[in-house]
């Protein structure tokens, strides 16, 4: 007999196992062979055995702590004797051995008996308040209660009792008198996320789970004595507990909680808080909720609003970034009211972001676009419109821009659909006739698109998220996982945390919060310096403290993730490409927004048809107006994103799918290109910035209202349905109305269609589009300038989070990081704010010195109180100046309230995040 | 012929300054681990086997063999850990062991860090025993300075360190996987086995985890020979050990004697039960273990003999009471320890103890109901050996054995307080004035 310590034994291998490695085993009379190393527990699921359980989770390692699952075994001995084993073992952390035979509470009465026992007890302090538990109706407890427990409870004494509940964050609230501690939830914290937020305290019947918390430890200066005294003396114990929980619930209190964090060795100050004060918890805390098997652990966005047979569950994927989440939106008469983590054990195994799961409700605000708009000529205004008459003035419009010279670029963001971008293509190119068309809403440069239409079209699934596990080294260039890509951040920490780990290196200016849990090496890199790190490591030696990134790049299996950051450093996405080749490393690009990869595919770029065929290649434009029964497509270059908004600028028209002009390199520039464009067609979901320039505006489907798929960043197809029954329109459907009203079939219409069509184009099988051989700028002249790094953080002002301040509540506090000499020499206090000045504007927030190079400050992108693209007008690597902030300044930035971000309105851009 | 006692840990402890290197020097001492020094550590370990020593920590593990499941030698570190966190009500034997002669105990870490091949061994003391703390540190500083610990052991070329490492009050820390937990700084809750310590304990290094009288015992072994230690005890529980008699007896203390000596010779020894009184029940190991009554004064107090008889030899913690107490009350006194000390953990020994304790409660306050005694039995027989460690299992043990001699005081608990059938005053063994038995 042999216990499990291994990952191997929690699951079973993907591969199919040698007949060798089978064992032999017995449950309940049957006999079946399952691979060595599988849990008892695993096996007798094999056969339809339903063993109950509550602390075992296939994804979590085995703790036997709940004893829900104990069985009786028996092995042979060395004369092949059947020996029973003394106790009832737990089948969950047990593996199978040779000729095992294994009696469950289907064919044992001392398993049974344990089982009924082991339930009598969880259940005798549980209370009694399953007709108010969200987990009512959908509880392990409940089920399990019934299936394997008695009728009634024996137990007449003073239940343990709680105050109700502690908030472990804004959106995560624990009700302890119904946590069973089953640890499921800090095995995951620990485990999973590299977040241990939550763990046990106290001990015996007071043990409990919770966060760093003085008064429960009873430590706390002076205040009440906490709840030590683990005897569960009934009264006298709930009498303790009262008062401790109680204050925290109340008042999370950041003073305190700086103290607590300061307390346990912590000292990065306000960057070591979310916004509501709280110590920051962990950006997967959601998944705690999912897989806790009672009530204990509940979302404050759900608590109380449904039960969940009244809910209708539809599988759907995640539309928030390129990870390509499998979900579940549960809704109820047209609402959705919770969206939970799929399984696709590809892709996100069980897991998902606290993002995926609860940043939903933009969908369901008040700004929601119901109905087209079309401007009224005599007042100026936008008002309602039927869908015949906004089709009508959007096509005529387009027409007249055309006949007057201005023909109409296409903006089509990064949160399209593959079908929906297919056909924004399709639109531009056989309807518009133009090649002007781009997704991205970022910034962006040619280099990139080379780069995309060499490295990224149409290569399928060339690194995949088991490469990533299987990889000895990954290397991060310009991306930083956890902030931009959190699923693709949780597989890197389950490699990098495993028994022979992946090691993780990250060029960046300094070590982020994912990189110290993955146990990652910096490259320390100055933004814009990328190319030259990249160089270095395709080369043979030099650099300093290079040698073992370079080293594991060599190593067989090595990847290269490449993020969106580098597209905005010339020579940065060449010299990836030249690293790639040099070391053999396996590259791939990992975009942040979910539409991003499919707009590749589908060909929404200036110079790139779908299905990675170049525009300026003869042959595939006649391939492609084959496809699409057109003469011929439009041969002359287009613009990209820049390019459309100069020319929009000068007049030509736009039409722009769901793209926020402050997502934008140039948002100043962009807001004049909308205002100076002679005509604006904008596809929208909700109100917007282009909307006070648009001269129609048609309201499209969100991602639950409609059929579509996502290309996630491996390129997988991750198709949906729609998940709610309304007459909302994708955005296809109303390019089509458009096209045809331009007299124009685009084929459009059906979304199973388009994706059929674009599958039927085929691979491209004519000339790529050569590498991209951009030379890096030479380092700047800084002056008394400092380089401005920036990236987006999970959490943040993006629109797509609107609505949701339970969530806003557990972001990361924006900061302003710097070295301590760079805070030195601009007189900056260790504890104070920073004014960073830029090209149009200052962003002002408190300081946190890090270990990073000196004359370099980093800001969150888009931020509450730190819009850098609008709010500074500067991008990674431009030069900014520095001045120290009194607390006036402070006083401003924090003026905002967590819960209150999701509406910032002007002052605060959102983007399409 | 009856059993004498076998003073060899407790020989000096009368000493007026015992625990001094002087003392133990002038009594021998580290000449035992000169000899070892000579030896090859496969002949320590050999030695210890043939000695027969076993676990005196309380469940007997043959100690040579525990040594041998250790792998072979990686090049990395492999640790000894000295379990001395002595917490169990009645257990009394390590804590003045350590009292009295703390470098009996050092002696014996360094023999078994050469014999074992480890180079560290961390000392895991219970902390509430602060003095006890200042005589190890003490101690080992010493050891230190005379070269019998430290860089060069005595000229050999090996490094032996001590770390003494105080508790922070859990009982559960004596369970060894718990206490390693704890030694690395983390709750201390036990751990899945296997990985076993031997294989993968301290750091996740191989490591021996003993307890402190059986370190202690090793070096005697060595001075003496396996053959002398065997020639002591019976059968397979050879040896001497540390008797701790307290409760109802005239002289209360620890009386080291071969294994296999009587209750009835250990009570001849102490005085007796206190004057006027007669033997009611008593524990053999700590109250771990199920109790016996007048009737078991004669099993032998051996490993298989206490076995036999339904309990376990344990720590040989001999509580012992009289007629004037009520076992009611001591269960319940017991368990409130169980429930206190209790991890949480697992379920059945979380949820159980405390479930136990509010029953037992009610019975001692007169308010049991006659469901109670099987609410007892059965609740204890869902935690009994379903629970993680054996933590659960011990708590128990008083129960179900003190049911089966004395079900009547708990079937008296539906009607009548334990305090009226037994008034509390006139168990106490110190006078408690009227006041203190009349509100109880």
């Amino acid at each position: 007999m042999t216990l499990t310590t291994g990952a191997s034994a929690s699951g079973l291998s993907a591969t199919q196992p040698n007949p060798q490695d089978l064992v032999k085993v017995t449950i309940d009379g049957i006999d079946i062979s399952v691979p060595k190393g599988t849990l008892v527990i695993r096996a007798a699921e094999q056969l339809g055995i339903a063993i109950p359980r509550f602390c075992d989770h296939p994804l979590l390692e085995p703790a036997g702590a709940c004893r829900q699952c104990l069985v009786e075994i028996a092995t042979p001995d060395r004369e092949g004797n059947l020996k029973k084993m003394p106790k009832p073992q737990a089948s969950c952390t047990i593996t199978v051995s040779p000729g095992m035979v294994i009696n469950t509470q289907q064919t044992s009465p001392v398993a049974d008996k344990a089982q009924q026992g082991v339930m009598e007890l969880l259940l005798m302090n549980h209370p009694l308040d399953c007709p108010i538990c969200d987990k009512g109706g959908e509880c392990p407890l409940q089920n399990q209660a019934m299936s394997n427990g008695r009728g009634e409870s024996r137990f007449v004494d003073t239940k343990r009792t709680f105050a109700k509940p502690i908030k472990i964050s804004t959106q995560v609230l624990l009700d302890r008198e119904r946590c069973i501690l089953c640890q499921r939830c800090t095995r995951f914290s620990a485990e999973i996320a590299g977040d241990p937020f939550i763990d046990l305290q106290e001990r015996g019947a007071g043990q409990q789970i919770g966060v760093f918390s003085p008064e429960i430890l009873g430590i706390a200066d002076g205040r009440g004595h906490g709840s030590g005294d683990g005897t569960g003396h009934g009264n006298g114990h709930a009498h303790g507990a009262e008062h401790a929980p109680g204050a925290a619930a109340d008042d999370p209190g950041g003073i305190d909680a700086l103290a607590a964090a300061s307390a346990i060795g912590v000292s990065q100050g306000p960057a070591e808080l979310d916004e509501s004060g709280q110590p920051f918890s962990s950006y997967f805390s959601g998944n705690t909720i999912q897989i806790c098997p009672v009530g204990a652990l509940t979302g404050a966005a759900y608590r109380f609003r449904a039960r969940p047979f009244d809910l209708v569950s539809s599988p759907s994927v995640c539309e928030h970034c390129a990870s390509g989440c499998s979900i579940r939106a549960d809704h109820r008469r047209g609402t959705v009211l919770r969206r939970m983590a799929g399984e696709d054990s590809v892709v996100n195994e069980e897991w998902n972001c606290d993002k995926g799961r609860w940043a939903f409700q933009y969908a369901q605000l008040p700004d929601r676009l119901r109905t087209p708009m079309v401007r009224d000529a005599a007042t100026g205004e936008l008002v309602e419109a039927s869908w015949l008459e906004a089709v009508a003035v959007a096509a005529a419009g387009l027409r007249d821009a055309a006949e007057a010279g201005l023909r109409a670029g296409v903006l089509v963001g990064g949160r399209v659909s593959v079908e929906d971008a297919y056909a924004y293509s399709k639109f531009a190119r056989i309807a518009l006739r133009t090649n002007d068309i781009d997704f991205r809403a970022r910034p962006h440069a040619a280099e990139e698109e080379a780069f995309l239409a060499h490295a990224v079209a149409g290569r399928g699934l060339t690194v995949t998220y088991a490469d990533l596990e299987a990889a000895p080294a990954v290397v991060l260039a310009g991306f930083e996982a956890e902030e931009e890509s959190p699923i693709v951040f949780l597989r890197l920490h389950k490699a990098a945390t495993r028994r022979t780990p992946t090691a993780v290196f990250s060029i960046a200016p300094f070590a982020s919060h994912g990189l110290v849990k993955l146990n990652g090496s910096l490259l320390t890199c100055v933004p814009g310096d990328e190319p030259r790190l990249l160089a270095s490591l395709a080369a043979t030696s030099g650099g300093q403290g290079l040698d073992e990134g370079r080293e594991a790049l060599r190593l067989p299996g090595a990847v290269l993730l490449v993020g969106e950051r580098l597209a905005g450093v010339p020579g940065a996405l060449s010299a990836a490409l030249s690293l790639a080749q040099a070391t053999g490393a396996r590259l791939a690009w990992v975009p942040r927004r979910a539409g991003e990869r499919g707009a590749v595919e589908a060909g929404a770029l200036p110079g790139l048809l779908p299905g990675a065929r170049p525009v300026a290649d003869a042959a595939a434009r006649v391939d492609i107006a084959a496809a699409w029964g057109v003469d011929h497509v439009p041969s002359f270059a287009g613009r990209d994103t820049s390019g459309i908004i100069a020319a929009a600028a000068a007049g030509a028209a736009l039409v722009v799918g769901g793209v926020d002009p402050d997502d934008l390199p140039d948002p100043a520039l962009a807001h004049a290109a909308l205002a100076a464009s002679s005509f604006v067609v904008s596809l929208e979901i909700r109100d917007s910035a282009v909307h006070q320039y648009a001269d129609v505006v048609l309201p499209v489907a969100t991602v639950t209202e409609k059929a579509g798929a996502f290309l996630d960043w491996e390129g997988r197809l991750r198709p949906f349905e729609a998940a709610l029954a309304t007459d909302a329109l994708s955005d296809h459907a109303v390019l089509d109305e458009i096209a045809r009203e331009l007299g124009v079939d685009i084929g459009a219409a059906d979304t199973a269609a388009l994706r059929a069509e674009l599958a039927a184009l085929g691979e491209w099988d004519g000339q790529r589009i050569d590498p991209p051989q951009v030379a890096a700028n030479s380092p700047a002249t800084r002056g008394d300038g400092v380089v401005l790094a920036t990236w987006h953080q999970l959490l943040d002002a993006g629109r797509g989070q609107d609505g949701e301040p339970y969530l806003a509540g557990t972001a990361h506090r924006p900061v302003a990081r710097l070295s301590a000499p760079t805070a030195a020499a601009h007189g900056l206090a260790a504890t104070g704010h920073v004014m960073v000045t830029g090209r149009t504007g200052a962003i002002t927030l408190p300081v946190v010195v890090t270990d990073m190079p000196d004359g370099v400050v980093w800001l969150p992108t888009n931020s509450r109180g730190s819009a850098v693209r609008a709010g500074l007008g500067s991008a990674a690597g431009d030069l900014v100046s520095l001045s120290a902030a009194g607390p006036d300044a402070a006083l401003v930035a924090a003026g905002t309230t967590a819960a209150s971000t999701g509406s910032a309105g002007s002052t605060t851009p959102g983007g399409h995040a | 012929m009856a059993t004498t006692l076998t003073p060899v840990l407790s020989s000096f402890w009368d000493d007026p300054k015992s625990w001094t290197m002087k003392t133990y020097r002038d009594n021998d001492g580290y000449c035992a681990l000169r000899t070892a020094l000579g030896m090859a550590p496969a002949a320590i370990i050999d030695a210890v086997k043939a000695s027969g020593l076993r676990g005196r920590g309380g469940a007997g593990f043959p100690t040579g063999m525990k040594w041998g499941f250790l792998p072979a030698p990686d090049g990395g570190p492999r640790y000894l850990v000295v379990n001395a966190d002595e917490s169990e009500p009645g257990t009394c034997k390590d804590t003045p062991l350590m009292l009295a002669a703390p470098h009996i105990l050092i002696e014996g870490v360094a023999i078994t860090c050469y014999a074992i091949g480890a180079e560290r061994a961390f000392i895991y003391l219970r902390g509430e025993e602060l003095h006890v703390y200042r005589r190890l540190l003490q101690a080992v500083a010493e050891a230190r300075a005379a070269g019998y610990l430290g860089t060069d052991v005595l000229g050999s070329g090996r490094t032996i360190e001590v770390v003494v490492h105080a508790g922070a009050g859990a009982y559960i820390c004596g369970e060894e996987t718990a206490l390693l937990d704890s030694l690395e700084g983390r709750r201390g809750q036990p751990r899945l086995k296997p990985p076993f310590p031997a294989v993968a304990g301290l750091y996740s290094r191989p490591t021996v985890v003993n307890n402190v009288e059986t370190i202690a015992s090793v070096p005697s072994i060595i001075a003496n020979g396996a053959e002398w230690f065997s020639g002591m005890g019976t059968g397979k529980s050879t040896g001497y050990g540390l008797f701790s008699l307290s409760g109802h007896v005239k002289r209360p203390g620890q009386y080291e004697a071969p294994l296999g000596i009587t209750l009835r010779e250990l009570l001849d020894m102490c005085g007796g039960i206190r004057e006027g009184h007669e033997l009611k029940f008593w524990t053999p190991g700590g109250s771990s273990t199920p109790i016996f009554t007048a009737e078991h004064v004669d099993t032998p107090l051996d490993f298989e003999s206490v076995g036999a008889a339904g309990s376990m030899l344990g720590t040989r913690a001999l509580q012992i009471f009289d007629e004037t107490t009520s076992v009611v009350r001591a269960v319940l006194r017991w368990t409130e320890f169980y429930a206190h000390e209790s991890c949480g953990k697992c379920t059945p020994c979380r949820e159980g103890t405390y479930w136990l304790t509010q029953v037992l409660r009610r019975v001692e306050a007169g308010h049991g109901t006659a469901e109670d005694i099987d609410v007892l039995l059965d609740t204890c027989d869902n935690i009994l050996g379903r629970s993680f460690c054996a933590l659960g299992d011990g708590a128990t043990s008083p129960i179900t054995s003190a049911i089966q001699y004395f079900r009547e005081e708990f079937e008296a608990g539906m009607h009548t307080p334990a305090w009226e059938l037994f008034p509390y005053h006139r168990s106490a063994i110190v006078p408690v004035g009227e006041l203190v038995g009349a509100s109880r």
